[in-house]
Order: structure tokens, then C-alpha cells, then sequence
């Protein structure tokens, strides 16, 4: 099965084989090199930009006033605070044209922790991001999801932030995308460039088909009754392992993947809290004006009368950074232990009807 | 440039100029919140909007102008009214629906790409419609402007970069409209240079100043400037120094201020040459004020725009979408 970086390489050769992708740029994201994650080898539109973060996101909106479609990176997320003001532009350009334009535009960087990244390879983004209205956002937590995600945010015509977990990118899937030769070994002969000199190299890609997830679709990893799960990006598989892990407990979530930030899939994150009565939210983005408050707000507004406890929010420590060794890293974003702790706290929460305050035992980050 | 031109540009210098004057009179009367605009900047804009290969897509020329460029749309045919009705910011506004101050153009039809408060972005996004022009062949160019002050910002530099890249140099005409001033800040306490197109240089680019207040040395610039570009496939960078005839904006008063008048100097000279007389002069700004004043009172009927359209292309495709 294709990795994360292997499956968004596939799904840009196909946008670019099929759905008008003219541009695939940013800081080395052309040969030799493919992309510092390899997520961009071998494709026949991608190419090296100067090392100018606004440069990108004003090349990649100039771009799309022309109706040609770019997919601009920006190597991690955490150089992204420069071109800020450029992608706030992008964002407001449909609206403040009153419809005139229109900036059909990807714009991917890597987010998260989970690399040994220290400062400034480990930063979430994705809380920031929602403040500029008119992007969409996506953030898949497997390969097939990334496919069919950068295929959707091609099409779509609107700014839309492809945020994958850096931690993810080298993590194989478990389905596969269509039109994937069968072994993995195979897929890597076939489009992973040679180590050393690649000036002869060309990549032999397979006849990957259209395969498209449709942006505020939230994905159900598992049903359960104890409590509804919202996460999305690295801890998606975490939550997972740690609702099995809870299932021997006889306790089940109900989990959900949101893979779309912008749009969010309301409808089905207020049917799951009707059917259980309480919400943990989980994302490591830091704890202050984090999304998870603002899907927890959503859910009050909508389905207050269906919460039978108070709603949780697991995210990141209200830190400035992310340092370096492991312990610091592991007590500033949630990791396996805490999501546990989180899930059977939630699921031991007292109810309102018992006049329970909740003071869940769990490590939850401190903040302002 | 033959007579029947120099008739034409001044025509257009008096509309531009009077349009200026009549919205700076609706913010202090009542019919609009805030101006900032172009006066000083005509002998330079109008040269400039009738030279442009106008029209829509990579083939005609991409416009990424700041706020003080009306005198260019005019040129290109805008109706004063329309922007008329951005200042009292009308649901009729074509360019942004009530939604942005005067003299913030967008005009899709003619590549004019949405103007924005934000100084100097244009620079960094004008890099893009260059680098689909430089693909697609043809005599399209991108012409982008701004002001001496935010030359000094991070995007210029970015557009002399990009748009220098060997083997892979753009067809983008880059302007520094140099009036000496950022608000209240005069450009010699921050700059060691009085020619910032100079900054070029170092990156290889050709470039030049000029007196953008005289009418024909702007419009010699501009036409071999542009003829460069658009045929050499390669960027070139144009200074030239204007007045700010009304100060910075409303925000400073918005009265007249004592700069060389490019249109004052244009006029006396067309009248000198024989060309223009007093009484037509005088003629051309009556017709073109009492045009403008009926105009206003169309506008002053028009409707605001509806609160119900706050949503309405927050995203394209879909008039309303929340999130
Ligand atoms: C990025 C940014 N910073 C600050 C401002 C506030 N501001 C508006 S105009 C201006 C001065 C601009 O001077 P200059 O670039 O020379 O253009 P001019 O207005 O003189 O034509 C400033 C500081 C702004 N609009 N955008």
C-alpha cells in the first residue's frame, strides 16, 4: 500500500494528468529532491521555487486569477506566519470581488508534531488557519483519504490549506487507491526516485483513477455509545488504538475523522452526541482559541439538550513551542496515554442530572 | 504624440482629476466615509490606461494596481459613476458591491484584478499572471504598481526575485509611483536613494525614472517600457515621481496641497502651443463636473446593499455556505 507522501504524489499526478493542475511549486519541491517529504517526486509540473514563503502564495494566487489551477507548498507549516497576510488576501479576494474572481489554488504544507521536530517542525496551524475566512481546509490522517482529499481541493475552485500530519506522511495505508499496483514494492520501483543521481530518472506511474472525498465529510473510524470522539490528523489513528484498547474495558466510541475542517461536517457530529450524550474532542493544535472550542460551541448551539455531560476538549499545552526532547514534547501534545485518559474520563463523567461538576482526572493542559 | 492625443489625454486628465475632486466632496458631504485616490498622478495613469492591450485572460494584459489608479481605469473606459457608487458603496457598485472603498477597482473583464488596502501585495501575486503569460506565449504582460513607501515592504522584493529567475524571466512591467511620502513619512528619511527602480539593477533588470508629472516623457516611458516587455519577455522597472495632490487621504483632510500640478502644467502648455483654448478648456471641466453631478444624484437613489447578502461568495460556487 502507498504511504501518505506516495498516495498525494499519485493524486497530483492524476490532477495534473487530468483535472488542469499547471503548477506544482514551492521550495524544492521540483528535482532533484521532490519535496522535502518526497510528495512531490517525478511530477511533470512541479518545479523549485526561490525561498520566499509570500513569493509562494502570491505566485500561487496569480495563478489562479488566470483560471490555472497551483498547487504551492510551503515546507512546514511553521514558516507559514510570513505569507499570512497574503493568504488572508486569498481568502477574501471571491468575496470582496463580489464574485468576480475566483482562486482556484492549493496550498499544502505539513503540519503537527510527531517528528522529533523540535520548534519549528512541529507546530499545528490548523486553529490560525480557520480565521481566514474563505480557505477551506482538509487534513487527512491516511493515504487513500489524501488522495481523494487533494483531488476534491483541486476541484473545487476555492483556496483550499491540504494540512498533512507530518507524522503521517511515511505511514502506510490499509486501503487501497484505485488503480495501485498491488504490492508496495512494485508502487516503489515505479515512482520513488533512486538515491544519488537522478538526472536519468523518470517516474513509471501507474493508471491511478479518479477516487474523490468530498470536503465536510467527516469519516466514522468506529461506532460506539459511551461518547462521540471528534479528532482529525495524527491522532486519528491514536484515538483509534485507544478506543480499542478501551473496548476490553467494555467501553466504545463513537469516532470520527473529520478530514474537513472548512466545510465541517456538523450533521454527522449532532446525530452521534444525540445518540451518545457526551463529545471529547482531541487535536494537538495549543489549548487557547484551539478549533476544538469552536466545534464544542457548535455542538452547545445545536444540541445542548442532548449533552448529558459536560464536553471535553483534549488538545495541545498552552506553550510557545515544542522542544526538543521527548518528554517535553510528549507533556505539550497528546499522546496514546492521554487520549486513553481522556476517553475514560469522559466516559466516567457524572451526568447534569447527578449535579456533577466535572473535574476530569486526566492531564489537561494548562493555559491562560 | 500628435495633437488629436494630446487633446484626448488631456479629456481624460480633466474627468480623472474632477472625478477625484467630486469624491473627496461626497465624504465631506455626507455621501461616503472615506477617500483616498489619485490626483497628482493623471499625467502618468491616463498615458498609461490607453496603452494597455485591454481585455480578458493571458493574452491581454493583467492589472494589479493600488488605490491611486483611477485615472487608468478612466483611460481604459470605465463610467465615472461606477465609482461613484463604490463611494457611497451601493449595492450597484460593480467592482465590490458596496463592499470596499473608492478608487478599489476589480473589473474582470479587463484582467483589472482586485485592488486592495493592503500596500504592496500586488507585487507578490502579479508574479503569478506574469509566470501563465511567460508559458502561454503571446503579448500579454503584467503592469503592477505601488506607491515609494511600500517599496519598502517584503513583496517588492519579492517581485523583483521572481520575476528575474534564469531562464525563467517574466513579462511584468513594475512600477514604483514614487510621490515621496507614506502618509505622514517623507521617502528621504527612509530611503538613501531617491530612484528606487535602481534596486532593479542588482538583480539585472532594466529600468528607469522619469517625470511622471510630464505628460510626454510618460507616455515615451511607458510605450518603450511596455514594448520591451511584452516583446523581450522580460521584466522592467519603472519609477516615476508624481505629486499627492490631496495629501495622503480623507484621514489627512484630503484639501489641495502645494505640489506641481501635472494637469495645470499640461493645460497651459496645450494652451501655449495653440492647441487648446481658454474658453474650450474651461468648457471640457464644466461638461465633465456638471456630468459627474448627475450622476450623483442617480447614485444617491441607488439602493444600499441588502445585510442578507453578508454570506453571498464568501466562497465561489455557492452564494451561502457555512461553516
Ligand atoms: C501593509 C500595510 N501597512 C500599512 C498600511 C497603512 N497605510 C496605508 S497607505 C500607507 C502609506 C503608503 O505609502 P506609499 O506606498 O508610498 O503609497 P502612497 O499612499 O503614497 O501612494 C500606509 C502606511 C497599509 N494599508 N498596508
Amino acid at each position: 500500500m502507498a504511504n501518505m507522501a506516495q498516495a498525494i504524489r499519485l493524486a497530483l499526478h492524476y490532477a495534473e494528468e487530468n483535472l488542469g493542475v499547471t503548477d506544482v511549486f514551492g521550495e524544492d519541491v521540483g528535482p532533484p529532491l521532490g519535496g522535502v517529504f518526497t510528495a512531490t517526486q517525478g511530477l511533470r509540473t512541479a518545479w523549485n521555487s526561490p525561498l520566499d514563503e509570500r513569493g509562494i502564495v502570491g505566485m500561487a494566487t496569480g495563478i489562479a486569477f488566470t483560471g490555472h489551477v497551483a498547487v504551492a507548498e510551503i515546507q512546514f507549516c511553521d514558516y507559514i506566519f510570513n505569507a499570512l497576510d497574503l493568504l488572508k488576501l486569498a481568502g477574501n479576494t471571491c468575496w470582496t470581488s463580489a464574485g468576480a474572481f475566483h482562486l482556484p489554488m492549493v496550498v499544502m504544507t505539513p503540519v503537527g508534531s510527531g517528528i522529533h521536530g523540535s520548534i519549528y517542525h512541529s507546530h499545528s496551524i490548523e486553529s490560525l488557519l480557520t480565521r481566514l475566512s474563505g480557505w477551506k481546509i482538509v487534513i487527512p490522517s491516511t493515504p487513500i483519504d489524501a488522495y481523494g482529499l487533494m483531488l476534491a481541493a483541486v476541484e473545487d475552485g476555492n483556496p483550499v490549506f491540504f494540512l498533512p500530519p507530518k507524522a503521517l506522511l511515511r505511514v502506510k495505508g490499509a486501503e487501497k487507491i484505485p488503480g495501485e499496483p498491488e504490492d508496495s514494492r512494485e508502487l516503489h520501483a515505479r515512482i520513488d526516485a533512486p538515491l544519488g543521481d537522478r538526472t536519468r530518472w523518470s517516474p513509471r506511474w501507474p493508471e491511478v483513477q479518479r477516487y474523490v472525498v468530498p470536503l465536510g465529510k467527516a469519516k466514522r473510524l468506529r461506532e460506539g455509545r459511551t461518547a462521540t470522539v471528534v479528532t482529525y490528523g495524527r491522532l486519528a489513528p491514536v484515538c483509534l488504538n485507544a478506543a480499542g484498547e478501551l473496548a476490553a474495558e467494555g467501553l466504545s466510541f463513537d469516532l470520527f475523522d473529520l478530514r474537513s475542517l472548512v466545510p465541517l461536517d456538523w450533521e454527522a457530529i449532532v446525530a452521534s452526541v444525540g445518540r451518545t450524550g457526551r463529545l471529547l474532542v482531541v487535536n494537538e493544535d495549543t489549548a487557547v482559541t484551539n478549533f476544538g472550542e469552536h466545534v464544542i460551541r457548535g455542538v452547545i448551539d445545536r444540541a445542548f439538550g442532548e449533552l448529558t455531560a459536560a464536553p471535553v476538549l483534549l488538545s495541545g499545552a498552552d506553550v510557545p513551542g515544542i522542544g526538543m526532547a521527548w518528554p517535553l514534547e510528549a507533556a505539550s501534545v497528546p499522546q496514546l496515554p492521554d487520549v486513553v485518559a481522556a476517553m475514560r474520563a469522559i466516559a466516567a463523567a457524572p451526568s447534569r442530572e447527578a449535579g456533577g461538576i466535572f473535574s476530569p482526572p486526566m492531564r489537561l493542559p494548562r493555559y491562560r | 504624440m500628435d495633437a488629436a492625443l494630446e487633446l484626448r489625454i488631456h479629456g481624460l486628465m480633466v474627468q480623472a482629476r474632477v472625478l477625484e475632486d467630486q469624491l473627496i466632496a461626497m465624504v465631506h458631504g455626507g455621501d461616503g466615509y472615506f477617500w483616498i485616490g489619485g490626483p497628482g498622478e493623471e499625467a502618468f495613469n491616463v498615458p498609461l490606461g490607453l496603452l494597455v492591450q485591454k481585455g480578458e485572460g493571458p493574452s491581454f494584459d493583467y492589472l494589479h494596481f493600488s488605490y491611486r489608479s483611477s485615472a487608468t481605469l478612466l483611460a481604459m473606459g470605465a463610467a465615472p459613476i461606477d465609482t461613484l457608487r463604490q463611494m457611497r458603496a451601493t449595492a450597484t457598485d460593480p467592482y465590490t458591491g458596496g463592499r470596499n472603498f473608492a478608487n478599489h477597482y476589480a473589473r474582470r473583464e479587463w484582467n483589472v484584478l482586485p485592488v486592495t488596502s493592503a500596500v504592496a501585495v500586488q507585487y507578490s501575486q502579479s508574479i503569478g499572471t506574469a509566470h501563465v503569460q511567460k508559458r502561454e506565449g503571446g503579448t500579454g504582460i503584467t503592469i503592477v504598481n505601488g506607491g515609494d513607501a511600500g517599496a519598502a515592504e517584503g513583496d517588492f522584493a519579492t517581485c523583483l526575485v521572481w520575476s528575474s529567475r534564469p531562464g525563467a524571466e517574466l513579462p511584468i512591467l513594475i512600477l514604483v509611483m514614487n510621490n515621496h511620502w507614506g502618509i505622514s513619512t517623507e521617502s528621504r528619511t527612509q530611503w538613501p536613494m531617491t530612484d528606487i527602480s535602481s534596486r532593479a539593477g542588482a538583480f539585472g533588470i532594466r529600468h528607469a525614472r522619469i517625470d511622471g508629472n510630464d505628460v510626454a516623457a510618460s507616455w515615451a516611458a511607458i510605450e518603450s517600457a511596455m514594448d520591451y516587455v511584452r516583446h523581450e519577455r522580460r521584466p522592467f522597472c519603472l519609477q516615476a515621481d508624481v505629486s499627492r495632490l490631496h495629501g495622503h487621504s480623507s484621514s489627512t483632510g484630503g484639501a489641495l496641497v502645494d505640489e506641481r500640478d501635472c494637469l495645470k502644467e499640461f493645460e497651459a502648455k496645450l494652451i501655449t502651443e495653440g492647441k487648446l483654448s481658454r474658453e474650450d478648456a474651461a468648457a471640457i471641466w464644466e461638461k465633465h463636473r456638471a456630468a459627474l453631478r448627475a450622476d450623483l444624484e442617480i447614485v444617491r437613489g441607488e439602493p444600499l446593499p441588502d445585510p442578507a447578502t453578508i454570506h453571498d461568495y464568501t466562497f465561489w460556487g455557492r452564494k451561502e455556505q457555512g461553516t
